[in-house]
């Protein structure tokens, strides 16, 4: 099964794993079957309309997923795929410092 | 020895050095890959650095170390004592002083022929295209979304490098954003995470070494750019796992519809970035009214005075270790499925670590039909400050 690289920001959503074996024969299958085996995620995966959130980059190999066929884009045994959010470090917005 | 144009041009005998200076950068000398010429471009080089904290700390020390000829630092905050486990340019004896000051004295003291520029307002849509105009390069150093976002925009417009990192917990990522050959932040992360969504080091927290080897890379990247030597991290992020110590590498492409970099920009101005990043700001300070709250002094009373009152912590475990006033711990994330442990009937105060996710709290037991639940107005910050300084501050 394809492997999925869960980055910090995320981990408290996969009961800590920073890398989860998950089934699927597409990038979008193999991420929705992540969001179904750990519901906490979906929210930072996706969109209310079910589309993959853009501040969330998914990559086969060192190549973006968006640069190949997007949701299409075919793994299989032995691929990784990494989530690579985007982070800012340092302060918090709103109310707390 | 140079891989391709140096950002600074080589300079036609302007720029000298005394002796001292001859010593000073004696290492970069006997190398081909400096030598005079390239210590001369250093000299002449123009640099802003935005952030005096945690990136900034290891990136202005190094490229003062390196002889940068004029620094630009950007900071409006003062030094505090959650700082110093990272941001190693300011030491104890600078609690309480402007970062720029303490940062400006640390940079003379390395060295003293680099010039320091501060700017001591916050970069803002109003003033960020004629700061940039001025610097060579822009190294990014800042600390939230909002900034983020100005300075890739202002970068492009002004047609400068951004040398891009940031830290979280303990990763970090780095990169070059230069749209004249590569792509810009924005190519990368088209929209900001909703506020909320991505916790912040205040919140999260982060290993205070991590941003030393980011900020490093950063002013590596910087001093490779001037001299045009290496490869750049143009159309690189580079990804460093600090736990596992693995360094991994993501192919960045330019995206050519990019609002800002692309064909056919439709960001030709500076815009709002705290709207873009979803802050509406006069709206914020309307949501804190809306929930209604208590002083610190208010709960001290109500505190002792006992009756049908109880205090709710929201904090997260390792939190209530550090510091706590005995109250129950719920952390927010468990309230939802733990309400049934709540009586309904009591007068509820809640609080956290300065009033935000108790404010969330708040507002979540209120939705649940919850009609006597106050906030705790600046959390058990406040409490240590105003009621009980035995209770530390974290």
């Amino acid at each position: 099964m394809p492997k999925i690289k869960i980055p910090t920001p995320l981990r408290q959503y996969t009961a800590g794993n920073s890398e989860v074996e998950v089934g699927g024969e597409t990038a979008g299958e193999t991420l929705g079957n992540l969001a179904s085996e750990y519901p906490d995620l979906r929210l930072h995966l996706y969109t209310g309309d079910g589309k993959l959130r853009s501040f969330v980059n998914v990559y086969k190999g060192d190549e973006d997923i968006r640069y190949l066929d997007g949701v299409d884009t075919e793994v299989s045994e032995g691929d990784e795929l990494f989530i690579i959010p985007s982070i800012a470090g340092g302060s918090a917005e709103g109310q707390c410092r | 020895m140079q891989t391709r144009q140096p950002l600074v041009q080589s300079p036609n005998g302007a720029v000298e050095f005394s002796n001292e200076e001859i010593a000073r950068y004696s290492r970069h000398l006997i190398m081909p890959e400096v030598a005079l010429d390239g210590q001369k471009q250093l000299k002449q080089a123009r640099v802003l650095t935005i952030g005096a904290g945690g990136l900034g700390s290891p990136l202005a020390l190094y490229l003062a170390a390196a002889g940068i000829g004029t620094l630009g630092v950007v900071d409006f905050d003062v030094v505090d004592e959650s700082n110093l486990q990272r941001q190693i340019i300011h030491g104890t004896s600078d609690l309480g002083r402007p970062k720029l000051e303490s940062a400006r004295e640390k940079i003379e003291d390395i060295n003293p022929n680099v010039k320091v520029e501060t700017f001591g307002e916050p970069l803002s849509s109003e003033n960020a295209l004629e700061i940039f105009d001025d610097f060579d390069v822009i190294v990014d150093g800042t600390d939230n979304f909002p900034t983020r976002y100005l300075v890739n925009d202002a970068s492009v417009l002004t047609g400068k490098p951004n040398v891009y990192g940031s830290i979280f917990r303990f990763e970090g990522q780095a990169s070059v954003f230069y749209a004249k050959e590569g792509p810009c932040y924005r190519c990368l992360y088209p929209e900001p995470p909703p506020p909320g969504l991505v916790p912040s080091c205040a919140e999260g927290g982060v290993l205070g070494i991590l941003p030393g080897a980011i900020g490093t890379i950063q002013a590596t990247e910087t001093v490779k750019l001037i001299l045009g030597i290496g490869e750049p991290l143009i159309g690189r992020l580079l990804l460093y796992d600090a736990l596992g110590m693995r360094f991994r590498e993501m192919r960045l492409r330019k995206d050519p519809n990019c609002p800002v970099c692309g064909e056919n920009p439709t960001v030709t101005e500076l815009i709002d970035y705290q709207e873009f990043c979803g802050i509406p700001q006069a709206n914020a300070k309307a949501r804190v009214d809306e929930v209604p709250e208590i002083t610190v002094q208010e709960l001290k009373e109500r505190m002792h005075n006992g009756g049908k009152f109880s205090v709710l912590d929201v904090r997260e475990p390792h939190e209530y270790e550090v510091a706590n006033i005995g109250a129950r711990l719920i952390p927010l994330a468990e309230l939802p499925e733990r309400l049934i442990e709540l009586d309904r009937d009591e007068t509820l105060a809640v609080h956290c670590k300065t009033g935000g996710r108790s404010a969330r709290a708040v507002r979540l037991l209120q939705d649940s039909g919850f009609q006597n639940v106050y906030n705790v107005r600046g959390g058990i910050d406040a409490w240590s400050e105003e009621i009980d300084s035995n209770v530390p501050r974290y």
